[in-house]
């Protein structure tokens, strides 16, 4: 299996936020072969797209990572070291404090690699948010003894485990997360369960996140979350709350992969044809806002990769967060969007409908 | 006309029969999406059921589709090549067993 590396490292076109937009931007859009994300909008008079409630305030505390996934949108990897510091964390905290939110969303990279992380979550917890998510890779917590630890610490702090594991079994996970992601994945879960993550009654949440291991969209998500359930408990004893499924996004990794396997113009084909408009009013863009390590804003976690930061009326950093111009701002669109519009509807909390 | 009978295109167009006749096209789609809900078997059932059929009557449009359908729907690659030997098997034997037809004729004919 070959090594993947990050597109910065490689000094990869697609690093460039402006090469990708400008792929997603080519010609089976301009020659009018597919209609444009907004023209899809126009169509149902859902243009400009607007939020609803900010409820879900989502942090990227940074892009290094322990792992270097084939489809990360990211473009995370252990080259990467772009990190949120603690003040950003502190101005986050004080923001959150005052809007309560309902929900605090933690990403990376792997975020428990950011040496405040511990700090930052503990902290979090002493302010009124209902719930705080880490999204964990699984593998940190077994990439270094200082790690080890990780599942008691979530339980301290009532964290809310949200994984991804993109396959029941070793081969089409590996494949998309690189070799041996697999087994240290069913370790790490197991690490999870003992301490009650996943189980029945225990309170703990343990959810894990599906995205397909190519050029396709997933399957109807209970079908899926059913036969994991199956296959986790009966050959590895793992148990699990829900599985949440991802459309695979055209950015960054994935779109990279898109190029190269020749699969680019079908896949974009798939994402408009499976344009679904009872997706559209729950698009995350509509009740969540996306923070960068350095503390600008954006509409998602796909924008923030594309550096297509909130509408310039709205407040552009946490330093000028303005909650009123935020929520009544035109959403940022492009179209990389129809991922989450397709099929089923697809966001940081799985399918949408 | 085309130069050539098949045309991946095609594929995305199926739901156009309706042009044609509208009414039976809307009976069909909605017994087609019927039949292939989860039921008594899982859906997941269901589209390696298709992928094996696909091959039996060498539908390439039906080959797409339900290659992309099982892999979607979790299959393995292992699986959906256990399906289409289903098919290789059963297309085999369905011309092997008429073997028995042609050793009953040739044992009436043959002193």
């Amino acid at each position: 299996m070959a090594l993947i590396k990050s597109l910065k490292s490689r000094n990869s076109d697609l690093a460039e936020p402006a090469e990708q937009l400008k792929l997603l931007n080519g010609d089976i859009f301009r020659e009018g072969k597919l209609p444009t994300f907004r023209e899809k909008l126009m169509e149902i008079n859902a243009f400009p797209l607007k939020p609803a409630a900010i409820k879900i305030f989502q942090m990227n505390i940074g892009y290094m990572c322990n792992q270097t996934c084939k489809h990360c949108h990211v473009d995370a990897g252990p080259d990467r070291k772009e990190i949120m510091s603690r003040e950003t964390m502190q101005r986050c905290i004080d923001i959150i404090s005052e809007h309560k939110f309902d929900t605090v969303d933690i990403t990376g990279g792997a975020p428990e690699m950011n040496p405040d992380f511990r700090w930052f979550v503990s902290e979090l917890r002493k302010t009124e948010v209902r719930e705080i998510i880490v999204r964990c890779n699984l593998t940190i917590i077994l990439a270094n003894a200082k790690y080890n630890d990780l599942p008691e610490f979530f339980k301290a702090n009532r964290i809310r485990v949200v994984s991804s594991l993109p396959f029941y079994n070793a081969d089409r996970t590996d494949r998309q997360r690189g070799e041996g992601v697999f087994a240290k994945s069913v370790e790490a879960l197991k690490l999870l369960n003992a301490v009650g993550y996943g189980l029945p009654d225990s309170g703990l949440i343990l959810d894990l996140v599906y995205n397909p291991g190519g050029a396709f969209l997933p399957a109807e998500q209970s079908g899926l979350e059913r036969d994991f359930k199956k296959e986790l408990k009966d050959h590895f004893g793992i148990q699990f709350n829900m599985l949440l499924c991802l459309n695979n996004l055209p950015v960054s990794r994935f779109l990279e992969y898109l190029v190269e396997s020749d699969n680019f113009d079908e896949y974009m084909d798939l994402l408009v044809r499976s344009f679904n408009p009872g997706a559209v009013q729950g698009v995350m863009c509509r009740d969540t806002i996306s923070v960068d390590y350095d503390g600008f804003i954006y509409d998602c976690d796909f924008n923030q990769m594309l550096k297509m930061k909130v509408d310039r009326n709205a407040s552009q950093h946490i330093n000028d967060f303005d909650i009123k111009k935020l929520t009544e701002r035109n959403i940022v669109i492009n179209q990389h969007c129809f991922g989450c519009t397709a099929g089923a509807g697809s966001s940081c909390q799985g399918a949408t409908t | 006309m085309e130069k050539s009978y098949y045309n991946p295109e095609d594929l995305k167009k199926f739901g156009n029969i309706a042009e044609f006749d509208a009414e039976l096209a809307a009976k069909f789609f909605d017994y087609y999406g019927e039949v292939f809900k989860e039921g008594a078997l899982t859906a997941r059932e269901k589209s390696l059921i298709a992928l094996a059929v696909a091959h039996a009557v060498q539908c390439p449009y039906c080959i797409d589709a339900y290659t992309q359908d099982t892999i979607a729907k979790g299959c393995s690659e292992e699986q959906m090549m256990e399906a289409v030997h289903v098919t290789a098997a059963i297309r085999g034997g369905a011309s092997l067993v008429h073997g028995v037809q042609m050793m009953n004729k040739a044992k009436k004919l043959v002193m």
